[in-house]
């Protein structure tokens, strides 16, 4: 797959402080791409090199196969996590300049936001100062903005932060959206349940350095332990069973639901083999529930962070 | 690249031009001045107008004739009355001061017993007025007593200026140094004034950017440095603008009170301005009018041209040293309030540029503090412009040093906008540090 953007090797120091070592990342076209890490881990000196607002101090960039370069700007859309707008200017005057500063010429500019303020339906605001709006509004202007020159490619860093939950919503199916017509994403957060639902590929960096990165199903597939969450249907033989399995498999917990009758456990399973275990299991109950966990994201981000940590 | 500049100039100078504050700066400050001006006319009217009226009680022989009223000051003579009832008509009649003159054998005798009773202590002016005449009138008396007549006493006592000529024999008058000094010191006190006005403008729209957060996504499209360059064009633009109005709303206005209120602005400046020298004989209309020739000459004889074009040189030049040193403080802050520690230091060498103008040059204009100063890149746009109405080469300002300080100048200017730059870059970006000295230095190397 063709990628849109290409790291090799980037490092960056500011004085004695490490903001990034060596990160390699390619990040294919048309996907959304998760950027994780905890707080102060290099993300944000990452997306600031890729917008040329530093440089590296090594390693080399590639945009659609081309070096970085400044003309690139033009196809790149950025909404910074620091985000604001000039509080005493309107919201039309204000988007067009910023438009304008993208290289999109006047007209252009206005009939792109003409679009995009019917399409979140704000066209009234066009003449209201910032400083009259709420922060969820001001961050709607603030997305259109991002969004307006049709870039190849989308950064978006904490862009939940500052909605309500409705907007919030909306805002996440445009970038769906836009993703759909073809524009590759790159999605920086810390926080994990958008990432589930958004990404399809993701790098996790942690303290400088980056310490995994794939398709995030490859990846939850890598993490995958053989634990699996078992149901099986008793009438009062309960006690027995879980003596009765004790000794034949590792059960990590255990509990029995009185209302459906069940008994639920936890089991962690030879790697191979899966298929005869549920057969015995059949054998000895009715077999409600059969299934493997499959880590989240959250727990894979823990995970091997802590280990990360652990091991130094 | 230059369309996005345009773009900055642009939104730089809107946003500040229709700023509610800047307007009714612009409009008010005209009239706050002017104002003042036919305020201080008016003043110096009522004060010249006021007459003090002092009676005078002489019982001797002697200053009959001496005292005629003048212009500020009229006499009343009071005779036959004593010493106390005279001393009470006064305060009853709102004089403004008695002078007794008792009985004695001569001149010397009456001036040594005279004395002078006001309610309060009375002004030097009118002190120094009566003391003259008393000195006067003895000197007289003196020389009569030694031989000489009334006739030659006025021979002898006509005034003395000396004459001036520069080296090459033309004619030259005094406080012309000055004169020139001041016309250059105009352009350097305008020079300064728009690096403070419009300097801490352009610092206070750096810390709005990054109090509202919305650098990052400027910087995103364009670079910090043609945002900075864009800034300050902006807004010293804005700041012309502002000049230009002042300026003409200024003449206008002046114009008008002067017409309309017949204030005369010649006797306010000719009360605080004249040389001492030309004030007390008015006899010499002839003398004065060559020398008012000569000030015109001087005056227009300054070179406009160099003037100018150097004015631009040294505004453009200085005003981009300071304000870009302005917007890198500006970046390295998160508010106002923490910018004190920085600003004192640059403005430091402004106000010295002045004093040092002031105090050196107009007295020397080509003295070493002056030639020192007016190479020294941060006070060269203000002391070498009140050098310069002197000319260039001989009697002027040496060729050599004119370059030299421009020179000096373009270096400075490269050093001091690509070091503010660094900053700025740098400093855009942090919040909630409280920089340091040292903080800024560590910048300059990321």
């Amino acid at each position: 797959m063709e990628n849109i953007l290409v790291a090799k090797n980037v490092s960056k120091t500011y004085g004695n402080y490490t903001a990034l070592s060596n990160i390699s990342l390619n990040i294919p076209k048309n996907c959304i791409y998760g950027l994780l890490g905890p707080n102060g881990a290099g993300k944000t000196s990452f997306i600031r090199i890729i917008n040329q607002i530093t440089h590296q101090d090594s390693g080399e960039i590639l945009f659609d196969g081309e070096p970085l370069a400044q003309h690139h700007i033009a196809h790149i859309g950025y909404l910074p996590e620091e985000r604001g707008l000039y509080k005493s200017m309107k919201v039309g005057e204000q988007a067009l300049y910023l438009a304008q500063l993208k290289g999109l010429s006047k007209s252009e500019a206005k009939e792109k936001l003409k679009y995009w303020f019917d399409r979140l339906n704000i066209g009234d605001w066009w003449n209201k100062k910032i400083q009259e709006l709420s922060k969820g509004m001001a961050q709607k202007i603030q997305f259109i903005v991002t969004v307006l020159h049709d870039p190849k490619l989308l950064i978006f860093d904490e862009p939940f932060s500052g909605f309500d939950p409705i907007n919030a919503n909306i805002i996440k199916d445009e970038i769906l959206q836009l993703k759909e017509k073809g524009t590759s994403i790159i999605f920086s957060t810390h926080r994990m349940e958008s990432v589930e639902e958004l990404c399809e590929y993701i790098a996790l960096i942690h303290k400088s350095e980056k310490i995994l990165d794939g398709k995030l199903s490859d990846i939850k597939k890598a993490y995958k332990n053989n634990i699996f969450n078992v149901g099986l249907q008793t009438q009062e033989n309960a006690e027995k069973l879980i003596q009765e399995l004790n000794e034949k498999y590792h059960i990590l917990s255990s509990g029995f639901d009185n209302v459906e009758k069940q008994l639920d456990f936890k089991v962690q399973l030879p790697s191979s083999h899966t298929a005869e275990i549920l057969s015995e299991l059949s054998k000895m109950a009715n077999v409600n529930r059969f299934e493997e966990t499959i880590p989240s994201a959250n727990d894979i981000f823990i995970q091997t962070v802590n280990n990360k940590d652990n091991d130094r | 690249m230059i369309g996005k500049l345009g773009l900055i100039i642009r939104r730089e100078y809107l946003a500040k031009v229709r700023n509610r504050t800047f307007i009714v700066m612009t409009i008010l400050s005209p009239l706050l001045i002017v104002g003042m001006i036919i305020l201080i006319a008016y003043l110096t009217k009522i004060n010249d107008n006021e007459k003090r009226v002092i009676s005078i009680l002489n019982e001797s022989a002697f200053f009959q004739q001496e005292f005629k009223p003048t212009e500020h000051i009229s006499y009343i003579h009071l005779d036959g009355l004593s010493l106390d009832e005279a001393k009470d008509s006064i305060s009853a009649l709102g004089y403004y001061g008695l002078l007794h003159l008792p009985y004695g054998e001569d001149g010397e005798q009456v001036a040594e017993s005279a004395h002078l009773y006001t309610k309060d202590n009375p002004s030097t002016q009118i002190t120094q007025h009566l003391e003259g005449i008393f000195q006067r009138k003895l000197r007289q008396e003196r020389l009569k007593k030694l031989g000489v007549s009334q006739d030659q006493f006025s021979l002898v006592e006509q005034p003395f200026d000396l004459q001036l000529a520069t080296f090459d024999g033309e004619k030259s008058v005094k406080g012309i140094n000055e004169i020139k000094a001041f016309i250059g010191g105009g352009f350097g006190y305008a020079i300064m004034m728009f690096i403070i006005i419009y300097g801490g403008f352009v610092m206070r729209s750096v810390i709005e950017e990054k109090t509202s957060r919305i650098i990052e996504v400027i910087i995103s499209s364009v670079k910090p440095f043609q945002l900075m360059l864009g800034k300050i064009i902006g807004t010293s633009l804005a700041g012309i603008t502002q000049f230009t109005i002042w300026l003409i709303s200024a003449s206008i206005l002046l114009f008008l009170a002067v017409v309309l209120l017949g204030i005369d602005l010649g006797a306010m400046a000719g009360n605080t301005n004249m040389p001492p020298g030309a004030m007390n004989e008015m006899s010499q209309l002839a003398t004065m009018d060559s020398e008012m020739m000569i000030y015109t000459k001087e005056i227009l004889d300054i070179p406009w041209g160099l003037l100018i074009v150097s004015f631009f040189i040294y505004f453009i030049l200085g005003y981009l040293i300071y304000s870009s040193i302005y917007a890198a403080i500006g970046a390295a802050v998160d508010n106002e309030t923490d910018t004190q520690q920085f600003i004192f230091p640059i403005i430091l060498p402004l106000m010295l540029a002045i004093y040092v103008g002031f105090f050196s040059v107009f007295s020397n204009p080509h003295g070493p503090i002056a030639v020192g100063f007016s190479l020294f890149p941060l006070t060269s746009p203000i002391v070498m412009l009140m050098r310069l109405p002197g000319g260039i080469g001989e009697g002027g300002v040496p060729l050599w040093q004119l370059l030299a300080s421009i020179a000096l100048l373009v270096v400075t200017f490269l050093g001091i906008v690509s070091l503010a730059a660094k900053i700025y870059r740098v400093g855009i970006l942090m919040y909630g540090k409280k920089p340091t000295y040292k903080e800024l230095i560590k910048w300059l190397r990321y």
